[in-house]
């Protein structure tokens, strides 16, 4: 661009319309609505200052995103935050599985039932109690749909770490929903409907 | 089925969610593919894994408070001294 107040002017709007985007990225990232507003100023500013580097105006969103990933990658780097892969983790915990024990089976489709009652809420909330390796392969793969070899890339990791972390992070994931389910009354409901005469 | 030895579901399984994600292809793909049209429980769990997988997709996007969307207002509006400066392309 070569008028600078258009440039800002266009910078501006763009950046208003990507920040529900960022703000998501980053709240779902850090965990946190403090760490997150400040990793997606941070990477605002960074981007205004790398604006020369934005080939196609038509793909901001997704440059900037990369902006804010990349961001908060370094910085979590430089922190020498260490990943949990020595822990003893499940990684075969199948939410369907527990979902198709028979006193469940009375419900008909129980994984069904529980898809539509499941809350964004309770979504969020699972996701940010994970370890942090596994939170950001699960966002990265699953919320922003990155493929395994740019994830593997942008982390500085073989793809086949990234897949072992998704594999856990998503059995993590799996497992907290049931709880939760579990804790909201799935089994008790489920039960008294067993118990129920016919 | 795909192949003179047909998947397993244990195959399947463990092969489900790279195949969810897209990065299964060639020849396991396309066998775990036939297995999904003639297994009716794999096929249940993929069903269900997709669904979660969709929900988990609409994460994206989160609602934005003013306090926040005037302190970026604030951010932006210093960029105007700087407008004239040239960006760092590298």
């Amino acid at each position: 661009m070569l008028d600078p107040a258009r440039d800002r002017r266009w910078f501006e709007q763009a950046t208003l319309e990507a920040l529900p985007e960022l703000l998501g990225l980053a709240r779902r990232l850090t965990g946190n609505r403090e760490d997150a507003e400040d990793l997606a100023s941070e990477a605002i500013t960074r981007a205004w200052l790398h604006r020369g580097t934005l080939r196609d105006c038509e793909r901001f969103s997704g440059w900037v995103v990369r902006i804010l990933t990349n961001l908060f990658l370094s910085q979590r780097r430089s922190e020498a935050t260490h990943p949990h892969e020595s822990l003893d983790l499940e990684e075969d915990f199948s939410l369907f599985e527990r979902l198709h024990q028979p006193f469940l089976l009375w419900w008909g489709t129980p994984e069904q039932e529980f898809l539509d009652r499941l809350l964004r809420e309770d979504l969020i909330r699972a996701i940010e109690a994970l370890p942090e390796p596994f939170r950001i392969v699960v966002v990265l793969a699953d919320i922003q749909g990155y493929p395994y070899g740019e994830i593997a890339e942008s982390l500085g990791t073989p793809v086949g770490t990234v897949r072992s972390r998704l594999a856990r992070g998503r059995a993590l994931l799996q497992k907290a929903l049931w709880e939760h389910a579990c804790d909201s009354g799935l089994r008790s409901a489920s039960l008294e409907r067993r118990s129920d005469p016919p | 089925m795909s192949g003179e030895n047909p998947m397993t579901c244990e195959e399947a399984l463990r092969l489900l969610a790279v195949f969810l994600d897209g990065e299964l292809h060639g020849e396991p793909h396309d066998a775990l593919e036939s297995h999904l049209e003639v297994c009716r429980s794999c096929y249940s769990r993929a069903e269900f894994e997709r669904r979660l997988k969709t929900e988990i997709g609409r994460l994206r996007g989160e609602e934005v408070s003013s306090d926040f969307e005037a302190r970026i207002r604030s951010i932006l509006s210093s960029f105007a001294s700087s407008a004239a400066e040239q960006p760092d392309r590298s």
